[in-house]
């Protein structure tokens, strides 16, 4: 196994010509039981064995992954960190995850390089103007860090911004904050990945769930896998876009549609980008990645899909749009474009924990914003598998919400348009 | 982008249709009459099958109307179109 990492670490290792690194985490064979088991791996479904094992006390965990850890939206999203959410519930869940993102690296021993270059989201009419701002008010009254910048500002802050005001959608003014950024995606699942296979946790690749078996009482006693049954009687869903084929397997229907959500990088270039800047009115959302590339998202489409691909139509879209925010990187080629699996619920808020199963949890719903979240998702839905009860920070994003109707509507602090 | 072959109209590029959501899901007939449950089952769940899929499409810059479609999720061809009122294809 690993040590830790620190400066002397490194030195000897460079000084031994890198010959002597050690693999950072166990591919573990699946036993025969388990006390949890989570299936995705994920960012969220490892940051949820991390906590359970480090926070309360269960090694005996499995995650339990289709394909290979951090394969899926982790390795597919555009790293955006932030935490200015309209509603209450909403800030305290994304604002608990930033203030761990704060301290991740340390915690993990493992470089998952958080970033607070700060996130900007620009105003393009007045509508934009008036709902940033109340925005940036309720995040105030929430304690979280929100502030208005002038055009001028706007393009102190980000150089690259044209703020002609006879564009087609002329920059009005921003909200920035400043605590928000980015993160380094596979770092994230390889540091969880590395710090729960350290505590104990077995993490099994490419081992499918097929069926999750109740007993006659009608609560969870085994799952079937591609690698064999798995007894437990504990089982936390993080399977993201697929969480509707996972609980299926339970024989439960969720409020979700899977939709693809694109994203591309550019070639990479010296730096020239020194935040992230989001539009919603124009569509567009871009950082640079610490290799030079502009990490540009796009949108979903507007079908239900699994095929990884989406539109090109949808890309071109947002390239217009990038195009005529910042005309320095017209000239610029992009590298390469993919495609990730969103789960989008009707209120555009997750679902974080019980289900009608005794034992079966679920953390879905993220959409096209999860990424963020990673590690605030975790912590929470360990907490709500290990006392079988939510934590008060995850209560309101019940799956039983949608028959009491007390949704959290958070379609308009969304990035992107769904 | 696909190419959606319209009952109407014939087949045309998708950016002239708006998708509408899993199709056949039918309005209770009196709502009054369901419990939280199955009104929540009826405004929010869904299928989301990773396969075979029924749904909506409106042809919006076009002749306007709706119809239904037969869709792999996995790959997104579009195996056959059909008019509202038309049984699910087997």
């Amino acid at each position: 196994m690993s040590s830790r990492f620190s400066i002397f670490h490194l030195a000897r290792n460079a000084l031994s010509g890198h010959a002597g690194w050690a693999k950072q985490w166990r591919s573990a064979e699946p036993k025969p039981a388990y006390d949890v088991v989570i299936v995705g791996g994920g960012g969220h479904g490892l940051a949820t064995a991390y906590y359970l094992a480090k926070e309360h006390g269960l090694a005996n965990v499995a995650v339990l992954e289709k394909g290979w850890i951090g394969g899926g939206n982790t390795g597919r999203n555009t790293t955006i960190i932030r935490s200015n959410y309209l509603y209450d519930e909403s800030v305290r869940l994304y604002d608990h995850a930033l203030k761990l993102w704060e301290g991740l690296s340390q915690a993990l021993n493992y470089n998952v390089m958080f970033s607070a270059r700060g996130v900007m989201m620009l105003a393009h009419n007045k509508h934009d103007v008036q709902s940033l701002k109340r925005h940036i008010y309720a995040n105030r009254l929430n304690g979280v860090d929100n502030e208005w910048l002038t055009p001028a500002e706007a393009r102190a802050f980000c150089p690259p911004l044209a703020i002609n005001p006879d564009a087609r959608y002329p920059v009005l003014g921003a909200a920035l904050q400043r605590r928000a950024g980015v993160a380094r995606h596979d770092a994230v699942a390889w540091g969880y990945a590395r710090a729960a296979s350290a505590l104990g946790v077995d993490i099994v690749q490419n081992c499918e769930v097929l069926e999750i078996r109740t007993d006659n009482s009608g609560a969870v006693e085994r799952v079937v896998t591609t690698r064999g049954t798995i007894r437990t009687q504990k089982v936390g869903v993080v399977a993201a876009g697929h969480t509707s084929v996972v609980m299926s397997r339970a024989g439960l229907r969720m409020p979700l549609e899977s939709f693809p959500l694109q994203a591309l990088v550019s070639e990479p270039v010296k730096p020239v980008f020194p935040c992230v800047v989001m539009s919603n009115t124009v569509h567009a959302y871009i950082s640079q990645s610490d290799k030079g590339e502009l990490v540009i998202g796009a949108g979903t489409d507007q079908y239900v899909s699994y095929s990884q691909m989406g539109g090109l139509h949808i890309t071109t879209h947002t390239l217009e749009a990038i195009c005529e925010l910042f005309p320095m990187f017209t000239r610029l080629r992009m590298l390469r474009n993919w495609g990730g699996i969103v789960d989008v619920t009707p209120d555009r808020s997750p679902i974080i924990g019980k289900t009608p199963v005794q034992g079966l949890y679920v953390n879905c719903g993220w959409g096209t914003g999860g990424f963020k979240a990673t590690p605030g998702s975790g912590h929470v839905f360990a907490h709500t598998i290990a006392n079988d009860a939510p934590h008060p920070i995850n209560a309101p994003f019940t799956l039983e919400r949608f028959q009491t109707g007390r949704l959290i509507d958070e379609a308009a602090a969304a990035a992107v348009a769904h | 982008m696909l190419l959606i072959d319209c009952p109407y109209c014939g087949p045309r590029p998708e950016i002239e249709f708006r998708a509408g959501g899993e199709a056949h899901i039918a309005r209770p007939e009196d709502p009054a009459l369901l419990d939280d449950r199955r009104w929540a089952e009826y405004l929010f769940f869904r299928t989301n099958p990773k396969g075979l899929h029924t749904e909506r499409w409106l042809h919006a810059h076009g002749c306007q109307r709706w119809f239904n479609a037969l869709r792999d999720t996995v790959t997104d061809r579009i195996q056959r179109t059909y008019r509202i009122g038309e049984p699910r294809p087997e």
